[in-house]
């Protein structure tokens, strides 16, 4: 119920324009992991939405984030060759949406079929699909298939990656924190009693899907134009387990901690580099630990409700 | 037609290798509801369990002797039976009572310990490595069907570790009590059923089907590496859903199954780059036309 | 003689071999007060179900409203007017007592995402209307002060008053109450039975009551049904169904009526 949410975005914005036009100034190792941070926001705030408000265990993210990030270099290579300098902005931006729109499609192709299910079989499924989607781009010759999409313009700067941030920020924040977003929770919670209280549960899971899949596209639009090159490995289902990890540390359905999170475990593999070789040992056995200790998330406080399946 | 034959044995040992490793899965979903993620790289710790174990065992019997083979096929399952049950104890014992989706993450994160333990340089090193024969490499030509002494010690050992687990499941004390588990934790403790134990024989029960798996799997392909568990792994559990989870007979059906269909698609023009996204497919037709699998029962939610 | 509101024609329903529910006739007027008794697997919450859309009846039909109800999902019987409470409580247990009636408010509210991402005027105003009804509603109820309070951490009978609250945060024509006073003392009994009268008063519904506590039926009710094994056995005013002779049968050894 903030009524001043939409103006909140817009300062955020302008404030995130203001240190954007000073990033020549950064170090550029320190702006790469700015941006991995605003994308893993993102992702994370994304499958937020489907997992932890809506309770649709998703391994598959990485999947709906590899069809944005090929659909967006698809169209923004096959545009700048044909566009002048200045157009960059528009050629991202158009990327980004035809990106997102393409994940959401297919947000809705995974939602569809797997209303039905939930807990694990949900997950395996959808990591099913993430992986049916990586076998295609790694078969598809037109972005180049095993050998990955190269030559992808580098458009994704410090702005787009975190104005992209707040934006998915406000839409689930303000979409789950209405009336109608309440929906989301009570099929979370409930199913059998959200229908008898006239909540559609399979709109909302599907809504969630679409909802999710577009901006894991976006993110995916971002991250090809940030790395500039794409290949079909580096979205396999540890990308989406990476994913998963970070709203579960958050707090299942908690905005804040799951931004943390994805802050966190950005900047976390990068400070083990001096321990590269122990590092993904490292990180497994913190996840065992902290599902044992605290599964209800780090940065939860208050609640304790865990995540049920 | 010959072709169409060689196809099927083909995929009858691949398939039989998933049948082993399906139980696994289907097994402990039996008793603890949960996919135990971990079961893939139970599957590959065997195969290198096999690959140390045959220079010693070279040094007692002869190697590539089918006796050879055989010890080491039953010290990689026992120790892969240990492992399991260790697992099981550390791991997810401590999680009993917590949501399923706790323990779904725990396991997937015991699946990544293992995984990137084992490809670090001082354990068993990412690259793969080449599996030594444990039994006497002859091929056999039976009218123009190829077949190798792997592929029949393949089928030869999964028939028998099916009949050996049937009978235990059917006619040990254990075994009924491994049912009563499976059907109502609950009811079984009332009865006097340690279900702790129980548990802790049914995943070294599972593990050390895999590690047979896993020996069969690196005698059929010759090459391991630490991460041949994970692709394997779900693939074998896409064959126990298929089969209906929960359920062994299906379990055993659905690796078949799944063996067969995924070679005679390999050998199909078009569709042999797919091959690794036809499990995946399968798994999502089953679970939208029947979501309990081909042997499972239908099961409803009470309001 | 008017529609009834709700009517139940030889309805069956089957699982298996098992017949739950068998060849049953029944009716609900407008404004009525209903009462479902039964021993323990009469299929009493069956009938919720086959009424709720949770499960379609195998033959028979089913009309509310004067239409039938038939391949309805539950949350479209809610929009024409059906809500229900359940036997073992399901609150949405990780929402406030608040957020519970407030989700139960969006079935006749057409904002949606657009609308909830734009927040707009008619945005604000529709949520604020939302607002000004949830604490009505519990206001009503007594359940003002605990707005902010997580619904799983309740008292048990606040729990309940809560599921009806929420239940009624539908507008519906027709309550279905499955065993509201389960595991409550006498006095709670009775403040329940003048919440369910008052309730009835207050919002001119209809009141369909399955209940274990044949006192409680029998004070409120102005008619009974009783089933036995899936049967209708009796239907009547209290006094005759006290006299019954199947229904003191089929309570013999079970139960006896008080």
């Amino acid at each position: 119920m903030k009524s001043g949410a939409k103006r909140w975005l817009t300062i955020v914005i302008v404030l995130i324009a203001i240190v954007s036009a000073f990033s020549g100034h950064f170090n550029r190792y320190y702006l790469g992991i700015g941006i991995d941070i605003g994308i893993n926001i993102i992702l994370a705030v994304s499958l937020n939405l489907i997992m932890g408000h809506t309770g649709q265990f998703s391994l598959g993210h990485a999947g709906f984030m590899a069809v944005g990030s090929y659909t967006a270099a698809s169209f923004t290579i096959a545009c700048a060759k044909h566009a002048p300098e200045s157009a960059a902005p528009f050629l991202l931006l158009g990327g980004l949406i035809i990106g997102g729109l393409m994940a959401a499609i297919c947000g809705l192709a995974v939602g569809v079929p797997t209303l039905r299910l939930r807990g694990d079989y949900l997950a395996i499924v959808t990591l099913g699909f993430g992986e049916i989607i990586r076998v295609i781009f790694q078969n598809m010759e037109a972005v180049g298939a095993a050998s990955g999409l190269t030559g992808i313009p580098n458009y994704t700067n410090f702005f787009w990656a975190w104005a992209a941030a707040a934006i998915t920020i406000y839409v689930v924040t303000s979409l789950v924190n209405s009336t109608y977003g309440r929906g989301f929770i009570a099929v979370h919670d409930d199913e059998v009693a959200a229908s008898a209280m006239g909540i559609n549960p399979t709109r909302y899971k599907v809504t969630a899907f679409v909802v999710g899949a577009f901006f894991a596209g976006i993110a995916g639009g971002l991250y090809a134009h940030h790395k500039t090159v794409l290949a079909p490995t580096g979205f396999d289902f540890m990308k989406s387990f990476e994913i998963v990890v970070m709203v579960i540390l958050g707090g299942m359905g908690r905005t804040v901690g799951v931004i943390i999170a994805a802050i966190l475990l950005t900047v976390l593999p990068e400070m083990l580099r001096p321990v590269a070789e122990y590092r993904m040992i490292i990180y497994s056995l913190l996840i065992i630990i902290i599902m044992m200790a605290r599964p209800q998330g780090l940065f939860t406080l208050k609640r304790s409700k865990g995540a049920n399946a | 037609m010959t072709d169409l034959l060689q196809q099927l044995i083909n995929g009858l040992a691949l398939g039989a290798i998933y049948a082993l490793l399906a139980l696994g899965y289907t097994m402990v979903y039996g008793v603890l509801r949960f996919i135990n993620f971990a079961h893939g790289d139970v599957f590959m710790l065997g195969a290198f369990a096999g690959y140390y174990l045959a220079g010693p065992v070279s040094k007692v019997i002869p190697a590539e002797s089918y006796l050879g083979g055989i010890v080491v096929l039953a010290l990689a399952m026992g120790i892969c039976a240990l492992l399991g049950v260790i697992i099981e104890l550390i791991a997810y014992r401590p999680l009993r009572s917590r949501p399923r989706l706790t323990v779904l993450i725990t396991a997937i994160g015991v699946s990544l310990f293992i995984e990137y333990t084992c490809q670090h340089e001082k354990v068993f090193g990412a690259s793969p490595r080449k599996f030594p024969d444990l039994i006497p490499n002859t091929t056999w030509d039976i009218g123009g069907v190829v077949v190798g002494s792997a592929q029949v010690i393949v089928l030869v050992t999964t028939v028998l570790l099916l009949i050996g687990l049937t009978l235990i499941v059917q006619r040990t004390k254990i075994g009924t009590a491994m049912r009563a588990v499976s059907f109502n934790p609950q009811a079984a403790a009332l009865m006097g059923v340690n279900v702790n134990h129980i548990i802790s024989f049914t995943f070294g029960l599972g593990s050390a089907l895999a590690a047979a798996g896993g020996i069969l799997f690196a005698m059929n392909y010759s090459s391991i590496d630490p991460l041949m568990g994970v692709q394997t792994g779900l693939k074998a559990f896409v064959a126990a859903v298929l089969g209906g989870i929960g359920n062994l007979p299906g379990a055993a059906l659905g690796g078949l199954l799944l063996g067969v269909i995924e070679t005679f698609a390999g050998g199909m023009k078009g569709i042999s780059n797919y091959r690794d996204a036809i499990a995946f497919g399968i798994l999502i037709l089953i679970l939208m036309f029947r979501p309990s699998g081909l042997l499972g029962k239908q099961q409803t939610e009470k309001v | 003689m008017s529609t009834p509101l709700l009517q139940l024609d030889k309805v069956t329903i089957r699982f298996g071999g098992l017949m739950a529910v068998s060849t049953l006739d029944f009716q609900v007027q407008e404004n009525d007060l209903v009462g479902l008794i039964g021993p323990n697997g009469a299929g009493k919450t069956t009938v919720f179900n086959l009424i709720t859309g949770v499960y379609q009846p195998t033959e028979g039909t089913i009309q509310f409203a004067g239409s039938p109800t038939a391949n309805r999902k539950p949350h479209q019987l809610t929009k024409v007017g059906i809500a229900r409470t359940f036997q073992n409580i399901r609150l949405f247990a990780s929402l406030s007592v608040f957020d519970n009636v407030r989700a139960a408010m969006q079935v006749h509210r057409s904002h949606g995402v657009r609308q909830a991402l734009w927040r707009g005027k008619a945005y604000q105003a529709a949520e604020k209307e939302v607002n000004d009804r949830v604490m009505e509603l519990l206001e009503i109820f007594k359940l003002g002060r605990l707005r902010d309070e997580d619904a799983k951490n309740l008292p048990y009978g606040d729990q309940r008053r809560l599921e009806i609250v929420r239940a009624l945060a539908t507008q519906p024509k027709l309550l279905l109450l499955d065993e509201p006073a389960a595991g409550m003392n006498p006095t709670e009994k009775a403040e329940l039975a003048g919440l369910i009268r008052s309730i009835k008063e207050r919002f001119k519904i209809a009141v369909l009551l399955v209940e274990h506590d044949m006192q409680l039926v029998m004070n409120l009710c102005e008619r009974i049904t009783v089933l036995d094994y899936g049967v209708k056995i009796a239907e009547g005013t209290p006094t005759e169904i006290k006299r019954h002779p199947k229904v003191i049968e089929a309570y013999l050894g079970e139960e006896q009526p008080a």
